[in-house]
């Protein structure tokens, strides 16, 4: 992104490239076919001619220079357009529908009614809208936040020392990754069941008044679901920190010990700056997927018990599907989309010291 | 300069987040095994023997069959779609210059950010007008779409940083831009296409969403919604519930155990980087 958004503003040390290329390209060939060589030198000739014109011409001819000989430039278009209808017709435009039906109140059958911005007023006024938001902000702590921070405090640790059987350790701890949601959710249910394995094992240790339908109370059901994300988050978070701390130089660490630093300053003067872009990573990855979190939630809690796990993915397809508030559902949907870039974008800035 | 507890330490760590790692998946494949009567929800092998006819059971009582072949030809379509149209975009983005070209690179970015909530509703709408709801191409040319923002995004890193001398050298050996692409550029970045074929594989073996929004009738279920719906039915048959969901959840398994540098490779590249 960073590379992309620089390359206009390279653009006057570019000449030098292309002019080198142009002698390099015919120099090439000049073994294989004599008929070049003219060419090679009336090139040469051209391009030393070209330093004394004025820059727009120069980079203008430039440009020129750097398309691929006898390639009309159109043809860029052409690749693209399968890969774009697609994307055009399938994404970006019912994007768009989302943002035209979010300013409609429509039942998805009878004609649609104008709304302006009712639906996106009720976000912040009716608490049924408020509600599953401010469950998805606080299930980012559980799959982000938390993940992140075991994550770095484990890379801390193992950084420090060469472990053997890396490679089994992390196929396993990022095999929660790859597990379809809908199989994790099976899964944890029974675990977090009324007598599935937590509850087993706290009157085990005699915790009895701890144990708890914990997916269908109340108060205990959203952290539930929130400790399954951290298990599906934590891996990833794991793995990254780890190959970027492998990347670290050796020598800050020996300089770091050197100067009598113990674990923990090693971790902030060292580890923690040597993993900005790491953490930056880690956080837009598991932002995007806690915000995306629908499959779970369908397959754990359905939203309940009342609406007490209800997050913005899931009343989406509820609202849609279910009772019929199109222009409701459309407006979090879009709501979401962007709450997710203004998420990830703020805080990986944030994360690199970027400024913008 | 580290200690032996220190190093001791680094295990037991390490064994301790494996353990926390694998329960849920152990439980599920012990519950699988055991007896069908059983209400135990797992973590005790049964003392009865191991029950593969679970498996069979499940099989043949969710109709995983179906589910399987429809999961399949979905994945694969998806999958081959994806892989063409990424390759071919990500070439002319990666190597060819015109008017215009990041801006429509940063519009296929974007889709890797987009929720599919966002788009789920409308999409709706649109293909139940166009009579493509309730058919496999309901549901391999959304995903398709989606896929396609991590396929460009993914093969144009590839194709910037394929060498391009040799470009050059293919050029001057008389190769249009097509044989370039297909001889050289091609064969030359199958590691490269194949992490973005195990992930595409990876992400719609494993959508839901999508096809609980598209596909009402039974003969188009695809096996997550399969094991939603046996959930739905069967939720106190706990063994044949968990049979189902080992045999969803076992070809990803297969493929990433075999290939688990692509899979994180990949998906650690999801965000933006460059």
């Amino acid at each position: 992104m960073k590379g992309d958004a620089r390359r206009p503003a390279s653009n006057p040390q570019r000449p030098a490239d292309g002019q080198a290329r142009a002698v390099v390209g015919p120099g090439k060939t000049a073994p294989t076919s004599g008929e070049l060589a003219p060419r090679a030198m009336r090139q040469m000739a051209r391009t030393a001619h070209h330093t004394g014109r004025r820059p727009a011409t120069q980079r203008l001819l430039n440009r020129y220079r750097r398309r691929a000989p006898g390639e009309p430039r159109a043809i860029g278009y052409l690749y693209i357009l399968p890969a774009l209808a697609l994307y055009g017709a399938l994404l970006l435009f019912p994007f768009g529908q989302s943002v035209w039906l979010s300013l409609l109140h429509w039942d998805g059958m009878s004609a649609a009614t104008w709304a302006g911005s009712d639906n996106y007023r009720d976000l912040f006024t009716d608490p049924d809208l408020r509600a599953p938001f401010a469950h998805a902000l606080l299930l980012l702590v559980f799959y982000s936040a938390l993940p992140v921070v075991i994550g770095l405090l484990l890379a801390a640790l193992l950084s420090r020392a060469p472990v053997r059987g890396m490679t089994f350790f992390r196929t396993v701890l990022f095999l929660p990754q790859v597990l379809a949601l809908v199989v994790v959710g099976v899964a944890w249910r029974a675990i977090l069941a009324p007598d599935g394995l937590l509850n087993d094992t706290l009157r085990a240790v005699g915790l009895d008044a701890a144990a708890r339908p914990w997916l269908g109370d109340y108060d205990w059901a959203l952290p539930a679901v929130g400790v399954v994300g951290t298990w599906v988050g934590t891996g990833l978070c794991m793995v990254l920190f780890l190959a970027g701390a492998q990347r670290i130089p050796r020598e800050l660490y020996e300089a770091a010990r050197l100067d009598g630093a113990g674990p923990v300053r090693e971790f902030f003067a060292v580890t923690l700056p040597g993993l900005r872009s790491q953490i930056a990573v880690a956080l837009t990855l598991t932002i995007v997927a806690g915000l995306r979190n629908f499959d779970l939630i369908y397959i754990t809690t359905s939203g309940g018990p009342g609406n007490s796990t209800s997050v913005p993915a899931y009343e989406v397809y509820h609202r849609a599907f279910e009772t019929n508030e199109v222009g409701s559902a459309a407006a979090i949907g879009v709501a979401l989309t962007v709450l997710i870039f203004v998420l990830t974008v703020t805080l990986s800035r944030l994360v690199e010291g970027r400024r913008t | 300069m580290i200690s032996r507890t220190e190093r001791t330490l680094t295990y037991a760590i390490l064994a301790l987040f494996t353990v926390v790692s694998l329960t849920p998946v152990l439980g599920i494949v012990s519950t699988a095994l055991g007896s069908q009567s059983s209400l135990n929800t797992g973590f005790s092998l049964p003392d009865d023997g191991l029950h593969w006819g679970n498996f069979a059971d499940a099989w043949s009582r969710g109709h995983f069959g179906t589910y399987l072949r429809n999961s399949v030809l979905v994945t694969l379509a998806v999958v081959a779609i994806t892989t063409v149209f990424s390759v071919l975009a990500a070439y002319a983005f990666g190597v060819m210059r015109f008017p215009g070209s990041t801006a429509l690179f940063y519009l296929f970015v974007l889709g890797l950010a987009l929720p599919q909530e966002a788009l789920v509703v409308p999409l709706y709408f649109d293909l139940r007008q166009l009579e493509l709801t309730d058919t496999y191409w309901g549901l391999i040319l959304p995903q398709a779409a989606q896929s396609l923002a991590f396929g460009v995004f993914w093969m144009r890193t590839y194709f910037r940083g394929s060498a391009q001398s040799v470009i050059e050298a293919a050029r001057i050996d008389g190769a249009n831009s097509w044989t370039t692409l297909w001889r050289v550029l091609v064969p030359m970045g199958r590691p490269a296409i194949s992490t973005m074929v195990v992930i595409v594989f990876m992400w719609t073996w494993n959508e839901f969403l999508m096809a609980l929004v598209m596909v009402s009738d039974e003969a188009h279920r695809t096996v997550p919604l399969g094991l939603a719906f046996f959930q739905g039915q069967h939720s106190s048959e706990t063994a044949l519930l968990a049979a189902a969901a080992v045999l969803i959840a076992l070809p990803v398994v297969i493929v990433y155990v075999a290939l688990q540098r692509r899979f994180i490779e990949g998906m650690l590249s999801g965000a933006v980087k460059e």
